[in-house]
């Protein structure tokens, strides 16, 4: 069972990876700035669910928030604003 | 080979709309799945059934319990399977999450990606919450979308977009109207609809 | 330019909201209960990861044509040929049997 590498606060980077095939990340974060917000636990990899396979050992499965002003250009809103999205460990990277 | 002719699905084939290619489809594949001992007319009725017995009044009634017992809302809010089982709600496998609106935040859920929906709590989604529209614009822009809806959130309140892509599913908890301090829980349970607890409308006495 | 695949569409272009839904149809149910059922067994015959991939799969134009629980059987079909259910011959001669019945029970093919 993977550890978690992440803890609440911890500021991460979405992987810039646009691979095809079977991915729960959506293209709209890929490569953008946001913050943990909760660990979920472990839980099978999707990726590996999707062609038949058992998706073990699992990854840690985290909430992320991203403010919305971070995400789109021109965004129309709030500047508190915000998205919230459950990404697997393997897409996040850690940042200063 | 012969196809058993006469299986007793939940409803039989009395149906007489008009049929399309994926609706036969669907039949054979039932019929096969049966017929090679992959499941059963009794499996699949329990589901059926079990689909039925989904609705939104479900969720309203979690809703108005826990505006009206923060003990209970706090349980809801670490995990509404649990906090449903025990008042003997069964939501199934798929953790759900509760968040909750506030007069500092207004939460709204979607499924970018395929429309993953709280069906357990509330039933079937609706057409538009699975239409390319809702899933693209809702994280893009939610002040406009809520606008559609005729929801109007002030600009001091954060609005944030849950966008369920994994295998866990959200719920809105929406804001208890004002005015309600001495109803009962059924009477508040009917102000919760389901556009409430998907966050594109609130809970409101009107 | 690297472009989103068709089905992951947060944040692209469209148009209003039709605030519109339609009773479920009974045909929808029993592709709903004929998935769940499946992959409730022990161990799944199917999982949805799978059938998203497969929904995935099917590429932008089938994508846009066919309705939610159209492009639910559709994968669900293609999985479960994939892992011999059922062969292609056994489920077209199903198909060909159930087209016949319904038509001589009167139901229009649309």
């Amino acid at each position: 069972m993977n550890k978690a590498k992440y803890v609440k606060g911890d500021k991460i980077k979405i992987s810039s990876l646009f691979p095809p095939g079977h991915v729960r990340t959506p293209f709209f974060i890929r490569g953008k700035n946001g913050i943990i917000d909760y660990f979920w636990g472990t839980y099978p990899n999707p990726e590996e669910l999707a062609y038949g396979r058992e998706g073990v050992p699992g990854h840690p499965l985290y909430k992320v928030k991203f403010k919305q002003f971070d995400l789109w250009e021109n965004y129309e809103g709030s500047p508190q604003d915000s998205l919230s999205i459950d990404i697997y460990e393997n897409w996040l990277e850690p940042i200063k | 080979m012969t196809v058993h002719n006469h299986i007793h699905p939940h409803q039989q084939d009395i149906e007489d709309t008009p049929f399309t290619e994926k609706m036969l489809l669907a039949q054979a594949v039932e019929e096969l799945i049966i017929k090679k001992g992959l499941t059963s007319p009794e499996k699949l009725r329990e589901q059926i059934e079990f689909l039925d017995s989904r609705e939104p009044a479900i969720g309203a009634r979690l809703v108005a319990q826990s505006w009206l017992d923060p003990v209970f809302k706090q349980e809801l809010l670490d995990s509404v399977n649990q906090a449903a089982h025990k008042i003997g709600i069964d939501t199934g496998e798929v953790p759900i999450q509760a968040v909750e609106n506030t007069d500092k935040i207004h939460n709204v859920i979607v499924c970018t990606l395929c429309s993953c929906y709280p069906r357990m709590l509330i039933g079937l989604p609706p057409d538009w919450y699975k239409s390319r529209e809702y899933r693209s614009r809702t994280v893009r822009e939610p002040r406009e979308v809520l606008k559609e809806f005729g929801t109007r959130i002030s600009d001091e309140i954060e609005i944030c977009v849950h966008d369920s892509t994994a295998d866990l599913r959200y719920i809105v908890l929406p804001l208890r109207p004002k005015g309600t301090r001495s109803w009962n829980i059924d009477r508040l349970a009917k102000l919760v609809t389901r556009d409430s607890m998907i966050g594109v409308s609130q809970a409101s006495i009107q | 330019m690297v472009k989103p695949r068709h089905h992951d569409m947060g944040g692209s272009k469209a148009g209003a909201i039709e605030i519109v839904e339609h009773n479920y149809e009974m045909w929808e149910k029993r592709v709903d209960a004929i998935i769940k059922a499946l992959s409730s067994e022990n161990p799944p015959l199917l999982s949805t990861d799978e059938l998203r991939r497969g929904i995935e799969e099917l590429g932008p134009g089938i994508y846009d044509d066919l309705n939610y629980y159209e492009r639910w059987i559709t994968s669900a079909t293609n999985i479960l040929l994939e892992k011999g259910c059922f062969t292609v011959k056994e489920l077209g001669e199903t198909m060909s049997v159930i087209q016949k019945r319904w038509l001589k029970n009167g139901r229009k093919l649309k």
